[in-house]
């Protein structure tokens, strides 16, 4: 069993999927519930094991049906890539898990889709070859839309209908990429592909370069990189804030193929190839920050702001990954668990503020006092400051590592510039958010204390369940948790974006089988 | 690890205070103030050691990586301000007690400020500026939270959120500044850093650094222009107040000042921008002063003023007037805290803090009285108090510097002229309030207050007195080595005295108390032209800014973000645009080496149909039905290609999902009207024309450049590798059960995810149901033609074998798991069509997700089951079998496989016809046939 680990995190979410379609998970609610839980955390500690595996025994190969590279799909399990396994699976766990207080409810299929996502999700983190990648990047696709329509009504179709239609083309565009880079490569692994771009000559380079950046168009469409993002915060804020929540590691798959793709298949190795586009994809990044800002001033709830800080992340993590500089990149995997982890907290908060707040629900805007102003003003304080940046949690280092990162480079002084007002932007807004939806009730002298049996009353009533809060806890507690053992994840993280860059090795060990 | 200890024991303190809430007011004060008190001894104990000149340092690494490490030190500087903060916060905790009403939580108020004291002992003590930093935001924090104390009062959140992002900002320039300073150094050590004088002020990011931390400490010591958030910060609770804006937050700013003041200071750069701010703000805010009738604006303002005085000090770049400046950090910190909790009194015991109303307090509460008009008359630089000391060294600096040249007499006049308005503003804190008549209709009947409650006042008031008069005897051991930390090792000769003879200084203080007590007679005057001028109102302006940046930012964000599915797709297409278009610019020659074959009669035919089918969809996308048979004219021609160019597979694949899809399209259409109207203007489908065939143009073009090159690839290993390693002769399948096994996995998931998302998105999709077509004409009454039904009933068991017998060739010719899968469900489309969902409903009576599940459990379970043979998941097996009476067989656990495929193909493709059809299926008959 143990050398089939790689491959448990892909196909354990498949299995579980499986099961929750047959009997008894299939009518019954109560074992369904449990299954999926149960099953979800036994994938999330299974990529545990794979991420300590591969810390001792270094990068793990797994030729499925025993065909080797290129000819074979090979698994490849990284630093890199394990960590996403298992920050994806954690997300996954924990939404199922968030979701067993009444949202699974709200439409079928909840379950079996959460772990088909994840089975994509981690699918496409761990392959090593470009048309698997985009056979799990279908995969995924296909269980995000099922899951947007989760629950919803007609504002909701209509965001989820322009995603599906954007998707479709990216898949389509996706297809032709591939068929450019098959056409003058020959070959699918990316291994392989990176080894074959060195070696191009003559006209044949600036077909792949169609093909390259056709690619990276279809991952900034994923990762919502601007121009291309405009199809995410609308879809995003209107999707049942869980299903946004297990969302927050979607547009973490498309800067991760970002990564490999440019930071490998076209890195420094590439000949002439090396680095394109370099320039026009910083400035993207660059600007997909300000945008993203801009809709975090802008937002009117909080589900609209949350999504425009996914935003805001996605262009903070291509500027560092167009960096390419092993450093940029540690930062960018320090960064992107970071942030997946907080801006999935704050979309369940958005949806228990929401829940508590009756009719004005997440609107930033006074309204009926939250029921619980304690457990969900602490939570979301926590939230908060991690996502600004502030010390003492995750996001300060992260700030901290990503500024010292970038410095050096050529556009240091312009990143620095924007990225701090955007950080202050973000200050500014998220301490308005919190201060309006916690403080600012409808009738605001004197009111505060008159309701506090009332409060109780209602606590009672609406009060987060168990199940949710459990759910919550697990994701505020990566903000301190990530902060306190910064050392060690920091040197995790070191060690991955070097595996990441070391291109002689990964191709030793994925074609030659570190012969 | 004593020095950890002393943050520590206040963040202990914070936790503990926060967890009193069930015991009374004095129990939780008198745990509060246990973990402070240590902590105070603490520092006590260590003073001997630092004033011998030690500089006592602890460090534990954190994050090494990053340069980031805990690390502490204490040296004179440190050590004066942490023993301001502790005993101020001790005080301040001990008043809050008496403050604080019953309705307040005291454990909240408690546990927010200790955590500001941690935050304040950590700025001081860090020996690591990034570490200083996190420090820094995190009093930004904890003053959020203590200025909006009272959350439900609106001046409170609008106070607390305009001094986070106004201290916040400067928070992102230090930021910047000191990673800046850390990369000139190339340590973020402050040992290092201050060692580095040379290095620092040589190198060319000395400006940008400078000034960005110039933005930091003045954005926090609420230096002109940033000072407007200072006032609104008066809407915390008075302690609060006493505690900020006394001795701590406002002093953080100063005290950067103070601590890079050896690396930073003794440019032109530093003295312009540090003295001019300071004098400006000294100037400005002992101006304003004057003109506030609440008590605590009043001092707000005071405060902005003595903090531009210190400011002003640190930049007029003399070692003396540095020792001035730490001199009158302390003083300031005595007298202004002793003023704000008497404010406090006096609000707590009239109701108000306006002083048009309290008058003639002196009858009520003597004893405060007294208290407060000391401390006041040391604000105004009275003489036998501190604040007399520190100004007449102000004063003789002032005089002692050419820093303007020619012009350098100003500043001893305009310094003459803010301590003038401070002489008048304390003037009136005690003409106004103690004095001047009798009181007007206060809201409360004034009286003293508890005993306690003057006791912190009491302290510190004899603090003032004290170094007022022996300064010698009291500050001198700190303010050298305080001083001798700021210089960096060198204390100039100085003697803090009461008496220094007749001199400049001296009289221009004269100057002064004549001054301020002239302006303050005469204020009438002044009141009336401060009317008379435009009245600024900061919070105002401020909430105007931030209205119109909001506003400004929801026009562009909807102008951007308009909901257009339009415009997102033609950005799509135009980045693809690009990203495709533009290498081809750098492409020399598009043809490759390989040799064209002539194109064909029948090639060129079927090209054209396919041309023509694409194009006609186009034109008549807007009657559905006909365009949606003209796709399938495109998936015909797609497949006869196929055919055409080999690949039965490809083709046999393509006609079946082409059917599949069109009957399942035509369903669909049922509910969308017939017609869609005309959307779009003449100019917008130029432009979509332009933009779709250049991107044909270019794809085509690629297409062309690809397959007109030689082409090598791994594919020439499937064709070897097929019979001899996955034990069949046709290469496709193969592919697709074996080499390929795994992007089959997943696809046949896609499919089985696509038809749970058809069925979850339809299951409750209340659709309008037409009774009529687009004309307005009734269905037909035969629903299901009864030749059709007979014909497809007997054909069932046909197509069935005939889909069982491509099933089973898959793995040898063409065919296989997908196509036979994709037969069998047109076969039971037909019956659909045939008979109506109805009939199917009661004789199918299967259930789909569990067909789906099955079918993807036998695929993947075939591939785990190789792991009992110790391969890798999906290693194939096969082998050859002689059987009798049918000859040689080939059993392979692939076709198992393909049965998984097969399987999940048939049950999703039947769950989506069946959940489309179900729409029509639950309707009553009599609407369907209106």
């Amino acid at each position: 069993m143990i050398q089939h680990l790689t491959s448990l995190p892909v196909l354990l979410p498949m299995l579980t999927g499986i099961i929750l379609l047959m009997p008894p998970c299939g009518k019954n609610k109560a074992i369904r519930r449990i299954a999926s839980v149960t099953l979800g955390f036994i994938t999330f500690f299974v990529s545990l094991a794979l991420l300590f595996s591969v810390q001792t025994d270094g990068m793990q190969v797994y030729a499925i049906g025993n065909w080797s590279a290129p000819f074979g799909i090979v698994l490849v399990a990284d630093p890199l890539s394990t960590l996403l396994v298992c920050l994806s699976a954690l997300l996954g766990a924990v939404c199922v898990l968030y979701a067993t207080a009444g949202d699974d409810e709200k439409g079928s299929f909840f379950h079996p889709l959460v772990h088909f996502l994840i089975f994509g999700v981690n699918g496409a983190f761990l392959t090593g070859d470009a048309f698997n990648l985009f056979v799990f990047f279908e995969v995924l696709l296909i269980s995000s839309y099922a899951l947007l329509m989760h629950g919803g009504d007609k504002k909701n179709t209509r965001a989820a209908l322009q995603y599906v239609i954007m998707n479709l083309v990216g898949s389509a565009v996706f297809l032709i990429a591939l068929g450019i880079l098959y056409g003058v490569l020959g070959t699918l692994n990316m291994a392989d592909m990176a080894q074959k771009v060195a070696l191009l000559q003559g006209d044949d380079v600036y077909l792949a370069k169609i093909g390259g950046l056709l690619l990276i168009v279809v991952f900034a469409l994923k990762g919502a990189l601007l121009p291309l993002h405009l199809w995410l915060p609308n879809t995003y804020a209107t999707a049942m804030p869980i299903v946004a929540a297990l969302f927050a590691i979607m547009t973490k798959v498309g800067v991760y193929s970002m990564m490999r793709v440019y930071t490998f298949i076209f890195g420094e190795e590439a000949g002439q190839l090396t680095h394109m586009a370099q320039n026009w994809l910083w400035w993207l990044a660059v600007a997909t920050i300000a945008m993203g800002a801009l809709g975090v001033l802008a937002s009117q709830d909080l589900r609209k702001l949350v999504a425009n800080l996914v935003i805001v992340s996605v262009g903070t993590l291509v500027a560092l990954v167009t960096v390419q500089t092993v450093e940029a990149s540690s930062v960018a995997i320090y960064y992107l668990v970071h942030s997946t982890l907080v801006t999935a907290a704050l979309f369940i908060l958005a949806d228990l503020i929401g829940h508590q707040r009756g009719k004005v629900a997440d609107r930033i805007t006074a309204g009926t006092p939250v029921s619980q102003p304690m457990l969900l003003g602490i939570c979301f304080l926590i939230a908060a400051v991690a996502v600004i940046g502030m010390p003492p949690l995750s996001g300060f280092i992260a700030k901290i590592w990503l500024l010292k990162a970038t410095w050096e480079t050529e556009y240091g002084v312009i990143f620095w510039t924007l990225y701090l007002l955007a950080s202050l932007a973000v200050l500014f807004a998220v301490a308005k958010a919190g201060s309006t939806l916690f403080w600012q009730h409808k009738a605001t002298t004197n009111k505060h204390k008159i309701s506090e049996h009332k409060l109780a009353e209602k606590a009672q009533q609406e009060g987060v369940h168990p199940a949710q809060l459990a759910a919550l806890l697990i994701l505020i507690a990566g903000a301190p948790l990530m902060s306190v053992f910064a050392g060690p994840l920091s040197e995790y993280a070191v060690g991955a974006a070097t595996d990441l860059h070391n291109f002689n090795n990964n191709i030793n060990i994925i074609l030659l089988g570190g012969k | 690890m004593t020095l950890l200890w002393i943050p520590l024991l206040s963040l202990l303190g914070s936790i503990i205070s926060s967890m009193t809430g069930k015991l009374s007011r004095n129990q939780s004060t008198t745990l509060s103030l246990i973990m402070p008190i240590i902590a105070l001894f603490m520092c006590v104990n260590m003073a001997p050691a630092v004033f011998a000149g030690e500089e006592i340092r602890e460090t534990i690494s954190w994050l090494p990586l990053l340069g980031i490490n805990i690390a502490f030190r204490l040296d004179g500087l440190a050590l004066l301000f942490v023993f301001m903060i502790l005993a101020i916060g001790i005080l301040v905790i001990f008043y809050a007690r008496y403050y604080l009403s019953k309705n307040d939580s005291m454990p909240k108020l408690y546990s927010y400020l200790m955590l500001f004291m941690t935050a304040m002992l950590g700025i001081v003590m860090s020996n690591n500026v990034i570490q200083l930093w996190f420090f820094w935001e995190l009093t930004s924090i904890s003053s959020f939270l203590l200025i909006s104390y009272w959350w439900y009062k609106s001046e409170a959140r609008k106070g607390a959120l305009m001094a986070l992002t106004i201290t916040g900002g400067g928070g992102l320039a230090l930021l910047a500044g000191l990673l800046i300073l850390g990369n000139i150094v190339g340590s973020y050590n402050l040992d290092i850093i201050l060692a580095s004088k040379e290095v620092i002020q040589a190198s060319q990011w000395y400006e940008v650094s400078l000034i960005l931390i110039l933005l930091g400490a003045f954005t926090k010591s609420a230096q002109f222009p940033f000072h407007f958030w200072l006032p609104h910060a008066m809407a915390a609770p008075t302690p609060v107040s006493a505690y900020l804006h006394s001795a701590t937050m406002v002093k953080a700013g100063i005290f950067l000042l103070a601590r890079f003041y050896p690396v930073l200071a003794g440019t032109d750069l530093w003295f312009f921008i540090v003295s001019i701010t300071g004098l400006t703000t000294l100037l400005f805010g002992a101006y304003v002063a004057l003109f506030k009738h609440d008590l605590k604006g009043l001092l707000a303002y005071s405060t902005i003023s003595h903090l531009g005085l210190i400011t002003l000090l640190f930049g007029l770049n003399t070692d003396l007037a540095t020792v001035a400046a730490i001199f009158h950090i302390i003083n300031h910190a005595t007298f202004k805290a002793s003023l704000f909790m008497a404010t406090g009194i006096i609000d707590h015991e009239t109701g108000t803090r306006d002083m048009r109303k309290i008058n003639g307090m002196w009858k009520f509460m003597p004893y405060t009285a007294t208290l407060a008009m000391v401390a006041a008359a040391s604000m105004a630089g009275v003489p036998l108090l501190n604040g007399f000391l520190s100004k007449e060294m102000f004063f003789a600096e002032t005089l002692h510097q050419q820093l303007l040249g020619s012009l350098s007499w100003v500043i001893p006049v305009l310094a003459t002229v803010a301590a003038a308005f401070s002489v008048a503003y304390s003037a009136r804190f005690i003409h106004d309030v103690f004095f001047n008549g009798d009181p007007i209709d206060l809201p409360k009947q004034p009286h003293e207050p508890p005993r306690y409650m003057r006791v912190p006042i009491e302290i510190l008031v004899a603090l003032c007195l004290i170094v007022g008069i022996f300064p010698n005897f009291v500050v001198d051991d700190i303010l050298v080595s305080a001083s001798h930390a700021v210089l960096g090792g060198y204390v100039p000769e100085f003697k803090v005295a009461l008496w220094h003879g007749f001199n400049l200084p001296l009289l221009m203080s004269a100057f002064a108390v004549m001054g301020g007590i002239l302006i303050y007679t005469q204020r009438r005057y002044l009141f009336l032209f401060q009317a008379s001028l435009p009245t600024v109102n900061a919070k105002k302006s401020f909430d105007n800014a931030i209205y119109v940046l909001i506003k400004w930012s929801q026009q562009k964000i909807n102008a951007i973000e308009n909901g257009s599915l339009q415009r997102y797709l033609m950005l799509m297409f135009l980045v693809v645009l690009l990203a495709a278009g533009w290498p081809l610019f750098e492409m020399n020659k598009l043809v490759g080496a390989k040799e064209l074959t002539p194109i064909g009669l029948h090639n060129a035919l079927g090209a054209a149909l396919l041309m023509i089918g694409a194009i006609s969809t186009v034109i008549w996308y807007r009657t559905r039905m006909v365009s949606l048979l003209m796709i399938s004219v495109v998936g015909l021609m797609v497949s006869v290609a196929f055919t055409r160019f080999s690949a039965p597979d490809l083709a046999l694949t393509q006609l079946t999902v082409e059917v599949v899809t069109i009957v399942l399209l035509m369903l669909a259409l049922f509910f969308l009207p017939q017609h869609s109207p005309r959307e779009s203007s003449s100019m917008r489908i130029l432009r979509d024309l332009g933009i779709s065939s250049a991107l044909g143009i270019v794809i085509g073009s690629i297409c062309y450049a690809i397959i007109t090159r030689p082409f090598e690839s791994i594919s020439d290993f499937f064709v070897a590798n097929s019979k001899t390693g996955g034990g069949g002769t046709n290469v496709v399948n193969v592919i697709l059960v074996d080499f390929r096994g795994f992007d089959t996995l997943g696809e046949i998931c896609v499919l089985g995810i696509a038809a749970l998302g058809i069925y979850k998105l339809l299951g409750n999709l209340p659709l309008f149901m037409p009774g009529s077509d687009s004309e307005g004409r009734p269905w037909a009454k035969e629903r299901y033609p009864v030749l059709l039904a007979s014909i497809s009933q007997s054909l069932l068991p046909l197509a069935l074998l005939v889909s069982f017998y491509i099933f089973l060739r898959g793995h040898n010719l063409p065919g296989g798991g997908f196509i036979a899968g994709l037969i069998t469900a047109i076969a039971f489309i037909l019956q659909y069509i045939a008979h109506g969902s109805n009939w199917i409903a009661v004789r199918l009576t299967i259930n789909y997700r569990k067909i789906i599940g099955s079918g993807l459990a036998i695929a993947l379970f075939t591939g785990i089951g190789s792991w009992f043979f110790d391969k890798p998941f999906m290693t194939t097996w096969f082998d050859y079998f002689d059987i009798p009476f049918i000859g040689e067989i080939e059993l392979a656990s692939a076709l198992l496989f393909d049965l998984g495929v097969y399987i999940t193909v048939v049950g999703a493709t039947l769950m989506i016809l069946a959940s489309l059809g179900e729409l029509t299926a639950n309707t009553p008959k009599e609407e369907v046939n209106i």
